[in-house]
């Protein structure tokens, strides 16, 4: 058999697990309403806000009803001291370049 | 067969048997490559699914959610505005909502304790969600001891384990009546956590928002829109991990076709300089060379991209496990639903495939370009 046979069908066989794979995908979120339904009914009925990702601290398990601050919530720019706090980003302010503005007293 | 289809099928044939001369280092680069794109489309899949998962859900989140601050932090609402608030027009419904944290001593873990509305709980009787039940090694029927505000025990029956597909929302919640949670917490009536407000018509939100801080102004809406944001931005692009993680593999991956399109070895010029000397055209050398990467590069992607897909979706992402995890004792298990996005694989298989294929044509059309007595003496 010619190598090139040999390649092409290998890519041939790829390629079908690959549209294998964009059909399963297709396949799952056809039935996703079903599998999700539990779900759904729980965060209606409970009025839930947030998904049970990180357990470990109250503002890591529910970022959305954390203090304005969270998760780097003891002072804006403090690192956060769960491995879970680096998939959240920090804050954009107040930036420790950001300059500081003058005391009421010298103010114009 | 097609004459030009036929000269490709041979230029692949040679290119294939180069390959295979050098196995050892073609397949090690082969494997490398298949695993920067396997992390890559792994972390893809993952997020995007994660982030689609939250969308779909908190789509069935309260319209609003209003917290009372004190001193900055989060503080108990009086039942005085609850009713007020319920009064403001616009508002359809406000549920005053009761919950809290609760750590175990014992197995170290933190759970979320909330009132459930059901009539069918009965008092002394809780709800636990599978993580609970794994963690405490108990089932239907056992009871559980939750320390109250007092240090005393207050003993619960389990009356149901809320069912695997509920994790990701309910793994770690514990479901009691009101009146537990009360006595649990040291609660009293008149008091609840927050209020969750759904609104007649979404776009009045913003307005009734505006209602709610003007009456008070201790008050903190969060709107449901705000909820989308927060799991938007942290399971963003631009959030840490991945950050970070695509990082270093576009770095890693940038200094590996850098090594490749600076220079070829002195065999592969020889090799360039012998097949000039007999007849081959710089054309042909190129297609050679275009064979030679795109097998590569096309075996990598798509095993990677199908590797990545089978770890995420039905291993359910264990390689991430640890750092998701972080340092939580109750950790949900739960299997993602995929949300593929053609717009993500596409810039996977440009960031990875084109590159490549890309960093072998240069070195070689320069090598192809000079003369093949010098390429053979080099």
């Amino acid at each position: 058999m010619r190598p090139s046979t040999l390649c092409l069908s290998l890519f041939s066989a790829l390629a079908a697990l690959f549209a294998g794979m964009l059909l399963h995908a297709h396949g799952r979120q056809a039935t996703a309403t079903q599998e999700r339904a539990g779900r759904v009914a729980l965060v209606r009925s409970l009025g839930l806000t947030d998904l049970c990702l990180f357990t470990e601290a109250r503002y890591t398990r529910h970022p959305a009803m954390a203090d304005r601050h969270a998760a780097f919530q003891d002072h804006p720019m403090a690192l956060d001291h769960f491995p879970s706090g680096s998939l959240l980003a920090p804050p954009q302010f107040p930036s420790p370049h950001a300059p500081i503005p003058p005391a009421p007293s010298q103010r114009p | 067969m097609r004459p030009s289809l036929q000269r490709h099928r041979s230029v692949l044939d040679f290119a294939l048997s180069s390959l295979l001369r050098r196995k050892g280092r073609n397949l090690a680069l082969t494997a490398v490559y298949t695993l920067v794109v396997f992390v890559l489309a792994s972390l893809v899949f993952f997020v995007q699914a994660l982030k689609h998962e939250a969308g779909e859900l908190l789509e069935h989140a309260p319209d609003m959610v209003v917290q009372r601050m004190v001193a900055g932090r989060h503080d108990p609402m009086p039942a005085s505005q609850v009713d007020a608030i319920r009064e403001i027009r616009g508002v359809e419904e406000a549920e005053a909502r009761l919950w809290g944290y609760y750590y175990d001593p014992v197995y170290g873990g933190n759970l979320t304790v909330m009132a459930s509305p059901d009539p069918t709980l009965l008092p002394g009787s809780a709800r636990i969600g599978r993580g609970v039940a794994r963690n405490m090694r108990v089932a239907e029927g056992d009871m559980v001891p939750l320390r109250g505000y007092d240090g005393l025990p207050l003993l619960f029956t389990i009356q149901q384990v809320l069912a695997e597909e509920s994790e990701l929302v309910a793994s770690d919640l514990v479901l009691l009546t009101p009146a537990d949670v009360r006595t649990l917490f040291h609660l009293p009536e008149g008091l609840a956590t927050d209020l969750a407000v759904k609104a007649g018509n979404p776009r009045e939100l913003a307005t009734i928002a505006a209602k709610i801080v003007e009456k008070f102004p201790d008050a903190r809406p969060i709107l449901k829109a705000e909820m989308l944001r927060t799991y938007e931005a942290a399971f963003d692009w631009r959030g840490g991990l991945m950050v970070v993680v695509l990082s270093s593999a576009i770095l890693s991956f940038i200094i590996f076709a850098w090594d490749k399109a600076t220079g070829l070895s002195a065999e592969e010029r020889k090799e360039i300089g012998i097949l000039k000397s007999i007849g081959w055209e710089s054309g042909d050398v190129l297609l050679l060379k275009f064979w030679e990467g795109a097998v590569v590069s096309l075996a990598a992607f798509l095993g990677g991209v199908l590797l990545a897909y089978g770890h995420v979706f039905f291993f359910s992402a264990t390689l991430f496990e640890h750092a998701l995890k972080g340092w939580s004792v109750l950790f949900p298990r739960f299997r993602l639903i995929p949300a593929l996005d053609a717009y993500q694989l596409t810039v996977l298989f440009f960031l990875t495939v084109l590159p490549y294929t890309a960093a072998t044509l240069v070195p070689c059309w320069r090598a192809a370009m000079a003369d093949p007595d010098s390429a053979m003496r080099s």
